[in-house]
């Protein structure tokens, strides 16, 4: 990219004000996550005080008496990893799968999109629920793979839909002409002119990403019990939200404040790819 | 937090003339109906290898008794038949589901079938009062949004929806529970309470929030899509002739760009219907609301298979008879819509 290209993408997107301050809440919400355990007053396990209170610092303590700052500052690095490796493999995934189906065309196309609807039918927590039944404690991987693959079939059907634009056109019949492989037509050819929707997609499975895992955590089947976690903290402390409400609230918001910068993000870069007017 | 996904079955099934006609729509109708139980039947295998060819259900349902009695492993195997291939489960399993015979909790032994009906007609009334809610308020959003467009008000109104759209249901849930209930007013109950058996819609109140919450979790999806298909026919030429020809913008609005927004809006309705089966989860668990959804997480941590099984298929089979029926009802009222595009 050349210096007044480079310019005028950040103008574009200094104009974008969705874009902008999507992109600047998303910053410092992952920020906090990946500093803030250098930031916390106490220890992510340390008891500071009676549970249930106003003691240690600012937002007191939760059911067992940590201390609820410390433990917002230290829960969001693994929300932040689990969200961003799940919606980096959903996407992978689904860009293949699209891809494969727009690309190959005809019957293999069908029934690729035919599985892909099954799929669908499944509401993206079910199918993570689905195989935490036979899961006696899940593990941080297992949460990425579970997430990830409930994206890849709802990316799947944008990517072959934006697929299915470009595969038709000039450059991409010139190059097969030319005698180019499929695999370098699709890499070479197909793939860079699918960035900006599918881009507007990632940030729209980021979103729906930190939910899910943050849901997972809050429904109880965090990874790593008794470690700080946004979705857990909201579970372990749900029961006493009328005496000390902030062990849940701080949470809840913080998640809400991600959640809400990263859908403005995608909807600022879905504008920009020009995807009507949202 | 929704999903947005486009419907392509629609698109692809051809709506020419001819599909009026009755034979040529029966026939569309048979294909349409024939993919609607191939899906299901496709979605009983990923239900069921999901549950119990993954993992070890013994070892899941005793936890830690695990290795400590292994006559108890031993007979929960024999329970469960896991001596045998798990295709011949499968079918079995498939059989019992078909001929209405859903097999015992693993929990507490009682039919699964028994547990699982009152919850289903709670959920369903969860569902479809949240959708009778929320139908209105999305479509009186677009209006006044595409009414304004590019006014302050639609921007604003804009602002309010992608940031709702983008908050998890269980936050919303929370702040609800919060703002109304514990911290900061006190006049809705947290938590759904109607004791001994009673349904929850015998103590109203309770149903306020959970409804609430839904109905934040799908409107801004809806009424976005309503919004935009709004302002692509109030753009059109035949609406610009109506206004020539002198007719007032609340008629054109009415007559004209509603009636045309019905099929987008049926299309994004059904899927967040469809959604609305599966944020019942998160809902339910949230509110103690005694339906499906509450019922599907228990039985998770129990490693309930069976409970987690026909749960898993009721939502998946609602999916897909949503679906079906907003293709149906689509197709009904293409040809009106397609004829005053083009014209």
């Amino acid at each position: 990219m050349s210096v007044t290209s480079v310019m005028t993408t950040t103008r574009r997107i200094g104009r974008q004000r969705r874009l902008a301050t999507g992109l600047v809440i998303t910053v410092v919400v992952a920020l906090i996550a990946i500093i803030g355990p250098w930031l916390a007053p106490y220890g992510e396990t340390e008891i500071v005080g009676k549970p249930f209170t106003m003691e240690g610092s600012w937002l007191g303590t939760d059911y067992l008496g940590q201390d609820v700052w410390s433990r917002v500052l230290a829960g969001g690095g693994s929300i932040l990893v689990i969200s961003v490796l799940a919606t980096a493999l959903g996407m992978v995934l689904g860009i293949v799968i699209g891809v494969v189906a727009a690309y190959s065309g005809g019957w293999l196309d069908e029934a690729i999109m035919r599985l892909n609807d099954v799929a669908l039918a499944f509401p993206q927590i079910l199918l993570a629920l689905l195989v935490l039944t036979a899961v006696d404690q899940p593990a941080a991987w297992m949460i990425v793979l579970l997430v990830g693959f409930s994206h890849a079939p709802r990316v799947a059907r944008v990517a072959r839909g934006v697929a299915l634009g470009i595969v038709s056109r000039d450059f991409v019949h010139s190059a097969e002409a030319l005698g180019e492989s499929r695999l370098r037509v699709i890499v070479a050819e197909v793939l860079p002119n699918m960035n900006a929707p599918l881009l507007a997609e990632a940030g729209l499975r980021l979103t729906y990403s930190i939910g899910m895992v943050a849901g997972i955590g809050f429904l109880g089947f965090a990874a790593n019990p008794g470690a700080a976690d946004w979705g857990q903290m909201i579970n372990e402390n749900r029961l006493a939200l009328l005496v000390q409400p902030w062990g849940v609230l701080a949470p809840v918001i913080v998640i809400g404040i991600f959640t809400v910068g990263t859908n403005l993000m995608a909807d600022g870069i879905a504008q920009l790819a020009g995807r009507g007017d949202r | 937090m929704t999903d947005l996904v486009t419907q392509e079955q629609v698109t692809e099934t051809p709506v020419s003339a001819p599909a009026r006609t009755g034979s040529a729509w029966l026939k569309w109708f048979a294909r349409r109906f024939g993919l609607a139980v191939l899906t299901l039947w496709l979605c009983s295998v990923l239900v069921f290898f999901a549950t119990a060819a993954l993992g070890d259900p013994v070892r899941a349902i005793l936890g830690k008794d695990y290795a400590s009695s292994p006559e108890r492993a031993a007979a929960l195997a024999a329970e469960l038949h896991l001596d045998r291939p798990v295709v011949i489960r499968y079918l079995e399993w498939l059989g019992g589901l078909l001929t209405g015979n859903l097999g015992n909790s693993v929990a507490n032994g009682l039919p699964v079938g028994e547990l699982v009906g009152d919850r289903i007609v709670n959920s369903a009334v969860l569902v479809i009062v949240a959708a009778i809610v929320m139908i209105p308020v999305a479509f009186g959003i677009a209006m006044v949004s595409a009414n304004n467009r590019g006014k302050r008000t639609d921007g604003v109104i804009q602002i309010v929806m992608i940031t709702l759209a983008g908050l998890p249901e269980f936050v919303v849930g929370i702040l609800l529970v919060a703002l109304f209930s514990t911290t900061v007013l006190h006049v809705l109950p947290a938590v759904t309470i109607a004791g001994g058996g009673a349904p929850p819609w015998s103590a109203p109140g309770s149903m306020i929030l959970p409804v609430l919450t839904l109905v934040i979790a799908v409107a801004p999806y809806v009424a976005r899509i309503v919004r935009s298909s709004l302002l692509e026919v109030l753009d059109s030429d035949y609406v610009e002739l109506a206004r020539l020809k002198g007719v007032p913008e609340r008629v054109v609005m009415r007559k004209h760009a509603l009636l045309n927004a019905i099929v987008p809006g049926i299309q994004v309705i059904a899927l967040q219907l469809a959604w609305l089966a599966g944020g019942i989860v998160i809902v339910e668990y949230l509110f103690s609301y005694p339906g499906i959804g509450a019922s599907l997480v228990d039985s998770v941590r129990n490693s309930d298979f069976p409970m987690v099984q026909v749960l898993a298929m009721v939502i998946a089979a609602v999916y897909v008879a949503v679906n079906l029926v907003a293709d149906v009802l689509s197709i009904l009222f293409t040809p009106r819509a397609r004829t005053a595009i083009t014209s």
